[in-house]
């Protein structure tokens, strides 16, 4: 796929894959076999008719292709561009085997960003015509029927936004309840812009409060309301998906220091609050000259990134396990190496050391080899004895993962919790109350927008039936 | 949006508002803060509840204007709408009925916050002895709300223009000595004026719950920004706190977390004023 050039994308948070033409978007759908049996659709959390939407794109059939793909899924142009493609449904294509598997990601948001333009196209043509013939109300809005029950959403990430487009058009009454001044949730606070445009997101959200869907933000689940304060005030049932925003650190000497952050706190000052556009928005945001960001998964890299475009010189990625070990999606490993970022790996901190004035100046940190494989399948990192050496940098960025946000597990009575704080639910995201239901990372821990989007389709379900048998 | 519904000028500086925000207002507590977005533009920042009207549906707050976004809010006008506002947020504060005096120790602007405390610790029915400061008279606030839920109201400032001449922590020493058993006390301010009480308080080994003021963005526990070393443990002042136990908070290291965006918010402050053309260059 295009992408602009390592050297030019360093310097700007513009996005980096520029995504096919029309021509090479239907020469790679010719690639698919169009299988009987598409091994391709196992590997989707929420089943894409891949093989559907492919065969419309190399008919240059755009509107089909559209149509298909969001019968399944509410986001796609989110998802070609953040799905771990590689792990999940192009692992599984045929074509794989003995060449480049079909690129279902790529194709996927190309057709997602068909169908936006056009509608923009379409939005900008009937703006015209309603200068010209004056204030008409919109026909759709006016005529909808009715509202069933009153639902409540809290948390606007991926989990909640899907479970309230698909509430809305059951014709549920849905109110979103969310915390920051924004919805989106990681969407918007975490992923950078260089990677998913925030216009793409907010296109999305817009295309929700088209279907009805109340949205309020500022409103923190646990504090501002509670779950027993939403079912008196006669939602009838709740959808809870605030997500696993709680930053863990590693619990070394030196981790408090000035310009040691988390992962949430740079990259939310830089996406959120637009810390890139300093001093024009207010929100300052510091990246270091020599930054170590710990950890190397999809945030580490996204943090590594957006480092070296706020104009660091030096960005080290410090991984106790090998390369071949990291989470973070083959594409993003792949970009942060073009673009300079350099890899320290079985390498760890096992304190990070300040100067005088409780500024960082460096880390001691151990070298690893790997072991005997671990419960997880990964070999084990082994500390190797007298490796110890001083890494000289000025800041340390840390991403080794985020635990549930405990706001409203812990204010809400008879909530049924796993050992590490995540709601405990079953595959239709029932929680131990009635009428409370619950998805995405706060059940799951941190995982990924599909499987946070599928979780809440499918409490969509079952909030539909519970409310079904209420009511007979 | 919020619309502010009355606006009080203390002295160049401090500015207090009350705002409509009915569902903070309902839930509002002692001790707990809320978080301000004035603009699109500006900065989330973090104040404090300085008094709630549930009825009317309001939050009063006191604000002292230190850089940009501070600068903002307090430039606006009754009737103007704030973008965001958000809250409670944090901790309340722990209000029971204790054998001996509590004292409350309100410094500067700290007054504001240490009012609904000292409220609630008066109803819970303490005798409740109130220590408040400032560094002159002009900068001195809310003396008769203070003197409204004390039993007793010390008052000074630094420079002797008004009440005894001397710091707050001179007037505490004082208090001990007469009064020798006291239960609980509380004290905000800037940290350096807690960090003092605190050192003050330490071998007299007095329960002494400070109010952090750390840099703050979110609010919901979710950017680490807030981070407090207490004790051994690394805590988070906007779900943890803002309340510690203030023999435990490591004040030097809070202090310098403080300047970590120096240089960036003196450029931001030096930007607004441009715009607003008090630097004459226009
Ligand atoms: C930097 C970063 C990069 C990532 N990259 C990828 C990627 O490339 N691909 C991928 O698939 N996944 C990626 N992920 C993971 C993915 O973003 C998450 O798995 C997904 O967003 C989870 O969705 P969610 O709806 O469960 O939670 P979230 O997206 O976390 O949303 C939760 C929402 O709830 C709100 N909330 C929290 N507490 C409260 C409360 N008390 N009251 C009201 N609202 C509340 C939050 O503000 C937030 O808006 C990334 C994550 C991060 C942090
Ligand atoms: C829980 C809590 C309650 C507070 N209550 C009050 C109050 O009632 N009245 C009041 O006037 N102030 C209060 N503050 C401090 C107030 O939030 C800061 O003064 C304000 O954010 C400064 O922003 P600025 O852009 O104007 O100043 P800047 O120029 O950005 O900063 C000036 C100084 O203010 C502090 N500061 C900056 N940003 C923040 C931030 N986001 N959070 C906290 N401190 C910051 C730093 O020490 C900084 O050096 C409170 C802070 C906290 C955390
Ligand atoms: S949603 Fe994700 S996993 Fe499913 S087909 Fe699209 S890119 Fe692949
Ligand atoms: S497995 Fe590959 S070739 Fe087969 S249908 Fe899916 S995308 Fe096409
Ligand atoms: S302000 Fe972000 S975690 Fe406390
Ligand atoms: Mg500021």
């Amino acid at each position: 796929m295009p992408c602009q050039a390592p050297q030019e994308r360093v310097s700007n948070f513009n996005e980096v894959a520029l995504g096919y033409t029309e021509e090479q978007a239907i020469i790679e759908a010719k690639r698919c076999l169009q299988c009987k049996k598409p091994k391709c659709r196992d590997g989707c959390p929420v089943e894409v008719l891949i093989p559907e939407f492919i065969q419309a794109v190399a008919d240059g059939d755009m509107a089909t292709a559209a149509k298909q793909l969001k019968l399944k899924n509410a986001l796609p142009a989110v998802c070609g561009r953040v799905c771990p493609q590689e792990s999940q449904c192009e692992s599984k294509c045929i074509v794989g085997i003995k060449s480049e598997p079909v690129a279902i990601g790529r194709l996927e948001r190309f057709v997602a960003d068909w169908e936006m333009a056009k509608e923009e196209a379409e939005e900008a043509k009937v703006a015209d015509l309603d200068t010209v013939d004056g204030d008409q109300e919109s026909e759709s809005s006016a005529t909808a029927s009715p509202k069933k029950q009153k639902v409540a959403i809290i948390g606007a990430g991926p989990a909640g936004l899907s479970c309230a487009a698909d509430l809305a058009r059951f014709g549920y009454d849905v109110t979103v309840f969310e915390a920051l001044h924004v919805a989106g949730g990681v969407l918007m606070y975490g992923i950078p812009e260089f990677r998913l445009p925030k216009a793409i997101v907010e296109k999305e959200i817009d295309s929700l409060r088209k279907l009805g869907v109340n949205l309020q933000v500022n409103m923190v689940g646990g504090k501002t309301f509670t779950v027993e304060d939403l079912q008196q005030k006669g939602y009838e049932a709740v959808f809870i998906g605030t997500g696993a925003g709680l930053p863990n650190f590693m619990g070394i000497p030196g981790e408090n220091l000035c310009g040691v952050f988390a992962a949430n706190e740079f990259l939310t000052r830089t996406n959120l609050m637009k810390g890139y556009d300093f001093p024009n928005f207010l929100t300052p945001v510091i990246s270091g000259r020599k930054v170590a960001v710990l950890g190397a998964g999809n945030v580490a890299m996204d943090a590594a990134r957006t480092a070296l475009r706020l104009g660091a010189e030096e960005v080290s990625i410090v991984y106790r396990r090998s390369e071949k070990e990291m989470p973070a999606r083959a594409e993003e490993i792949e970009h942060a190496h073009e673009e300079g970022v350099q890899f320290k790996v079985l390498t760890n901190p096992v304190e990070i050391v300040g100067d005088e004035q409780g500024w960082v100046k460096g880390m001691n940190c151990l070298r690893y080899e790997l072991g005997e494989p671990d419960e997880s399948g990964r070999r084990r990192p082994v500390p190797v004895e007298g490796s110890e050496f001083f890494m000289e940098v000025d800041s340390v960025i840390v991403a080794i993962g985020q635990g549930p946000n405990p706001l409203v597990t812990q204010s809400t009575a008879g909530l049924a919790l796993n050992r590490k704080g995540t709601i405990q639910a079953d595959e239709e995201g029932r929680t131990s109350l009635p009428g409370v239901f619950a998805g995405g990372d706060i059940v799951t821990g941190a995982a990924t927008v599909i499987l946070a989007m599928g979780a809440g389709k499918k409490s969509a379900r079952a909030i539909d039936q519970y409310l079904q048998s209420k009511q007979s | 949006m919020y619309p502010i519904v009355k606006k009080i000028i203390h002295s160049p500086a401090v500015k207090e508002f009350e705002v409509y925000a009915p569902m903070v207002a309902e839930k509002a507590k002692a001790g707990q803060f809320f978080i301000l977005r004035v603009s699109e533009k500006a900065e989330r920042i973090p104040l404090t509840i300085a008094d709630y009207n549930r009825e009317q549906g309001t939050i009063t707050t006191i604000i002292q204007e230190l850089g940009a976004s501070s600068t903002l809010f307090g430039q606006m006008e009754e009737g103007d709408h704030i973008l965001d506002f958000v809250g409670p947020l944090g901790v309340p504060s722990e209000i029971e009925r204790y054998d001996h005096p509590v004292v409350l120790v309100g410094g500067g602007i700290g007054i504001a916050p240490i009012f609904p405390i000292a409220r609630d610790l008066k109803e819970a029915g303490n005798e409740v002895i109130s220590i408040i400061g400032a560094r002159n008279k002009e900068l001195l606030i809310w003396e008769e709300k203070m003197a409204s839920v004390s039993d007793q109201l010390i008052v000074c400032t630094d420079d002797g223009s008004y009440g005894r001449q001397g710091f707050v922590t001179d007037a505490l020493k004082d208090l001990y000595e007469e009064r020798g058993q006291l239960s609980a006390l509380w004290a905000i301010g800037p940290m350096p004026m807690m960090r003092a009480i605190t050192n003050v308080t330490r071998p007299w080994e007095l329960k002494t719950i400070v109010s952090m003021n750390p840099l703050m963005m979110d609010g919901t526990g979710m950017c680490g920004a807030c981070r407090v070393q207490v004790g051994s443990e690394t805590k988070f002042a906007c779900v943890d706190g803002p309340e510690f136990d203030g023999h435990l908070v490591d004040f030097d290291l809070a202090i310098k977390r403080l300047s970590i965006y120096k240089d960036q918010e003196k450029r931001a402050l030096a930007v607004l004023e441009h715009k607003g053309g008090h630097c004459g260059c226009q």
